[in-house]
């Protein structure tokens, strides 16, 4: 599928700020799902973007804006060609050693709760790995009402059955490390066809590593593995270490901008 | 030096300005409210010493009635005033912790040392209770204005802390007479009598200027020369003219000490320009309530472009 | 339970070396004369600490340490050795983290495991791959030495984050040497007023290469409100340099400024006193209003340096502490000349069924914590606490580690009976720069000033005492 993509953070200042910084984790990768053609970060003042690569592997780009600003618009958009690899992830270097992927962060810690849940569900699989993620997932989706929440740490949506895709995937994250699965949060986009109202939050879901087989990305929310109507953006830790826009404005620390997300089908390109 | 230490200089030594001028005022206002009414006139003394501080509308909102004892406890006690005397000496010594290696040890004693004694002045039992309160907030004022001027280098710290001073001083001056100006239009000035002398001293007394008064003018209190004595008379160092001849000396000292100067500059040498040029006659044309406010807004304009060019 | 050491030898006539000078002192001292000096050290201490000591404290009283006037000794030789010990220490410790960030050799190697670091609290997934200055990862290190015998020191604990306590160190030897001048001209006693001087070189020594010939340094401290805030501003004071909050500074294209009456100025080198958490909101925790946006992105970019480095915690981590013969040895093929405390990891099954049979002879202490609070001292322990906490340890078992209880050293003070010994530790502060090593001769000693009572923390009883090494 070849994928154009809109996604519009615009921030409001009240009273203007006296200059903005901003971390984006907001230019996808390629790897063998995921083909970028071209994309690009646009933002409404004049500022110097500086681009890196963070530990996790994921392009970091800064930048810093001087003087009093009463708003900022950052858009990122441009096209991607994705094919459905069931959820697997390759063609694409790692970093980390996986044990990293076992880190408790405060967003994906489990409680007993999920302790016992992950147990049970790890019991009545099937002993191979895949099958129990799938269980997993299979599990949650069931468990778990969709619905928005403040609070996405895992063990405050498990413990109300109910959370947004990226709660789900704190919940799917920390019953798969306690399995001693390392995992991890992908952040990104889905499309869904036929809709026409824009997203206002990126996607998010988890990702698994499973000895032999590599990442296999598990989203919850939808009971499926990442298909070609994902585009993944950004992993982290958790959402917070994959969150495409991190931000601060001196003088006004706490503004939260209003997300656009528009996502369309560019064209079909036939399959071979 | 560092934003935020200059910021927090400039601010101690407003708050600790404030807190002195509001134990003038309070002074001044016990004094008259004392006397019989034949004496000093059915004005609501207590009500004008609130409005004097600028805080008239926060003390309204509170839903609170202007008695001395509601006053009292508003301007010198109360934590819902951010301008209250025990609120200015918190917020100073705040300020002083923040940026002790600043200040002088002996700055810093008078400030602690101020703030500590508060405890001792937690209620008033009775008036003299309340002066002997007003006398240790001016002494440790006078200590910690003193402590500066003694021991502290004449560098940027001292330009700034002196700064705060001064704008908050002239504000003061200018409140004072603004809130009663209606006693100074020079119409009035036959009515004369003993009620309108005792308003006229209280003035100069919350300023501290009644015998400067006699040494300068020789005569008996005239309520356009009490005006010309507080707005432009150089020598008075509560006067417009005077705080503003130390601002632009301050600001001075910071753009030779910088190498450069801006809009701070600018603001304090117009109004110093226009405090010199005025004569009495030119203030009371226009107005002398116009020409207070405007005052004030341009001192709190020049407060703005400070805080802008250093402090932010 | 065995009797201690005793550093200056109480029994009878014997006297150790380095104490004569100072037992013969006691000797011919009245009691109402070291009553009289104590009052005067105190007051000493509230004159010329005072203007420090008020800050933590909202009543607005100077809150003391209690200072114990009887200094503690260590002879010229004993130093030499100590000194030899925590450099090759020091060096390890940074060997070390600049590997587990980096190649991770000591992992592959299956010497440490890979969990340990990995899954650590205070390992920092940001600090991969990130190319320091001169490598050097712990410029201030502050180890903790305990004494059981003449000739045997343990490293304790090291403290690799951020340890506190040198101001003390400083202002017990300026109080001393205002109380018993006779004492400094009767034997040479090497000073450590040069302190911060030494500190400031250090960091001067490791400003990144993008800087100027003369690196501007600041510190970075939480706040007034901070436990610590008055040696941030003591030290910021000895330094001569400027004590920031975050809110003083900003990052521009990568570069760290702070705000001052002229406009930004850049800074090259922070003696951060601030937790990693809170270093900066777009990195670490989000919420953090104390720290510095973007910091992170700068140093990366290699445009200031960070001392100490991000993520150093790790290595002083309690279970990581258990490796350190194996990390000295690995990194520097050396045998360690500073001796671990014999540490029983309880992650190991058989080391775990050990301290469980043994618990009322063991001190049992968490791995991520620190401060002695999840901490069991078995022999001063009733059945019931053990009890609890062997179901705490069975249950957690990586989370804990265990070690012997230790007969330490103990040292004459002047306590309410007379002069009586007490146990005591030693902290010295290792400082490393891009040039060399700095240890100033002494550190830190604290002291139990309870009879028998093993624990040194200033919040549970502990106060300090004047260290002298003598230069001779």
């Amino acid at each position: 599928m070849r994928l154009r993509i809109v996604h519009e953070i615009v921030y409001a200042f009240d009273p203007p700020a006296n200059g903005a910084i901003q971390t984006l984790r907001l230019t996808p990768r390629g790897h063998d799902g995921q083909f970028v053609v071209n994309w690009r970060i646009e933002v409404d003042h004049d500022c110097r973007l500086s681009s890196a690569r963070d530990p996790f592997g994921n392009i970091v780009q800064s930048f810093n804006t001087d003087g009093k600003l009463d708003g900022l618009a950052i858009t990122a958009l441009g096209e991607v060609e994705t094919h459905d690899m069931a959820g697997m992830v390759r063609g694409q270097s790692e970093r980390f050693p996986v044990a990293v992927y076992l880190r408790d962060t405060q967003l994906t810690e489990s409680d007993q709760g999920i302790r016992s849940f992950a147990a049970e569900i790890d019991a009545a699989s099937p002993p191979d790995r895949l099958s129990t993620l799938h269980a997993l997932m299979d599990g949650l989706h069931d468990a778990m009402e969709p619905g928005e929440t403040e609070d996405d740490r895992a063990i405050a949506a498990f413990a109300a059955r109910k959370g947004d895709a990226r709660a789900l995937a704190h919940v799917f994250i920390a019953a798969a490390r306690h399995l001693g699965i390392p995992s991890r949060y992908a952040s990104g986009y889905l499309f869904k066809p036929g809709s026409e109202e824009p997203d206002h939050s990126e996607h998010g879901w988890a990702e698994a590593f499973i000895e032999g087989v590599g990442w296999i990305g598990f989203d919850a929310a939808c009971n499926i593995c990442p298909t070609d109507a994902y585009v993944r953006l950004a992993i982290g830790l958790d959402r917070v270490g994959a969150a495409p826009v991190r931000g601060a404005a001196y003088g006004d620390w706490s503004a939260v901008p209003k997300v656009t997300i528009r996502i369309s089908e560019a064209g079909t390109v036939k399959q071979p | 030096m560092l934003s935020r230490t200059a910021d927090n200089l400039f601010w101690l030594a407003r708050y600790v300005e404030r807190a002195e001028n509001t134990a003038r005022i309070l002074d001044a206002a016990n004094r008259l409210a004392a006397m019989p009414i034949a004496y000093a006139g059915e004005s609501n003394e207590w009500e004008s010493a609130v409005a004097a501080t600028g805080t008239l509308g926060l003390f309204k909102s509170l839903g609170k009635e202007a008695t001395g004892e509601s006053v009292v406890d508003f301007l010198a006690f109360s934590a819902d005033n951010p301008s209250s005397i025990r609120s200015c000496l918190e917020r100073a010594r705040v300020n002083a912790r923040t940026v002790r290696t600043a200040l002088t040890t002996e700055m810093w004693e008078a400030i602690n040392g101020a703030w500590l004694g508060l405890r001792d002045f937690n209620r008033l039992g009775d008036r003299v209770r309340l002066n002997a309160f007003l006398t240790y907030v001016k002494e440790a004022s006078l200590r910690f204005d003193g402590s500066a001027y003694r021991t502290m280098l004449r560098n940027d710290a001292y330009f700034f802390s002196g700064l705060g001073s001064f704008i908050e001083r002239a504000d003061n001056t200018a409140r004072i007479l603004d809130v009663k100006y209606h006693l100074l239009l020079p119409e009035q000035e036959s009515v004369g009598g003993g009620l309108d002398f005792f308003q006229w001293s209280s003035i100069l007394r919350s300023v501290s200027a009644n015998t400067a008064y006699h040494w300068v003018y020789r005569e008996s209190v005239k309520p356009w020369l009490v005006a010309d004595l507080l707005v432009l008379n150089e020598q008075l160092p509560r006067s417009l003219s005077a705080c503003y001849g130390r601002i632009c000396e301050f600001l001075d000292e910071l753009s030779l000490a910088y190498g450069r100067q801006g809009p701070a500059q600018r603001v304090a040498r117009s109004t110093r320009n226009r405090l010199q040029n005025a004569t009495l006659e030119d203030v009371f044309q226009g107005g002398l309530h116009e020409f207070l406010t405007e005052f004030i807004g341009e001192n709190s304009r020049l407060g703005q472009a400070i805080t802008d060019q250093y402090l932010a | 339970m065995v009797v201690a050491f005793d550093e200056m030898g109480s029994s009878g006539d014997s006297c150790r070396p380095g104490y004569e000078v100072l037992k013969r002192w006691l000797e011919s001292t009245p009691p109402d004369l070291l009553t009289t000096r104590r009052a005067e050290a105190e007051l000493l201490f509230r004159r010329i600490g005072i203007t420090f000591n008020v800050y933590g404290d909202e009543a607005g009283e100077e809150r003391l340490i209690p200072f114990d006037i009887i200094p503690r000794i260590l002879t010229k030789k004993e130093w030499s050795v100590l000194a030899r010990g925590l450099e090759q220490r020091v060096k390890a410790l940074n060997a070390f983290l600049a590997d587990i960030y980096s190649k991770g050799e000591i992992l592959r190697a299956g010497l440490v495991p890979d969990d340990l670091i990995y899954r650590n609290p205070y390992y920092r997934p940001e600090m991969a791959g990130l190319k320091l200055a001169h490598d050097i990862y712990v410029m201030i290190a502050g180890i903790d030495i305990v004494r059981v015998d003449p000739d045997t020191f343990y490293v304790l604990e090291d403290n690799a984050r951020t340890p506190s306590g040198v101001s003390y160190m400083l202002e017990n030897r300026e109080v001393m040497m205002r109380l018993f001048p006779d004492l400094f001209a009767e034997q040479r006693i090497a000073p450590v007023e040069n302190y911060p001087d030494a500190l400031l070189a250090t960091l001067k020594s490791v400003a990144p290469r993008s800087a100027s010939s003369d690196p501007t340094v600041a510190l970075l401290t939480p706040g007034p409100y901070n436990s610590a805030f008055y040696e941030h501003s003591f030290l910021a004071d000895k330094l001569g340099i400027e004590l920031v909050e975050g809110r003083d500074l900003l990052v521009r294209d990568n570069v760290v400024y702070m705000r001052t009456t002229e406009g930004p100025k850049r800074v090259d080198v922070l003696y951060r006193r601030l937790d990693d958490d809170f270093l900066d909101p777009l990195t670490f925790r989000p919420d953090s209003a104390l720290g510095v946006p973007g910091l992170m992105s700068a140093y990366r970019a290699g445009n200031i340096t960070l001392s100490n480095a991000v993520g150093t915690g790790v290595a002083d981590d309690k279970a990581v502490y258990s490796y350190m013969p194996e990390i000295v040895r690995f990194y520097l093929g050396e045998e360690p000349l500073l001796q671990n405390v014999p540490t029983w990891r309880c992650r190991e099954p058989d080391a775990l069924k050990y301290v469980l049979d043994h618990l009322p002879e063991m001190v049992v202490k968490e791995v991520a914590g620190s401060g002695g609070y999840g901490m069991l001292i078995g022999p001063t322990a009733d059945k019931k606490t053990i009890a609890e906490f062997a179901a705490k340890l069975a249950a957690n078992p990586d989370d804990f580690i265990a070690q012997p209880t230790l007969a330490l050293s103990t040292s004459p003070t002047f306590v309410d009976s007379g002069v009586a010994p007490r146990h005591v530790d030693l902290r010295p502060f290792v400082l490393t720069g891009g040039d060399k090593v700095r240890i100033v001769p002494g550190g830190l000693t604290r002291v139990a000033l309870k009879a028998g009572s093993l624990v040194v923390n200033s919040s549970q009883g502990g106060g300090t005492k004047d260290t002298w090494v003598l230069d001779a």
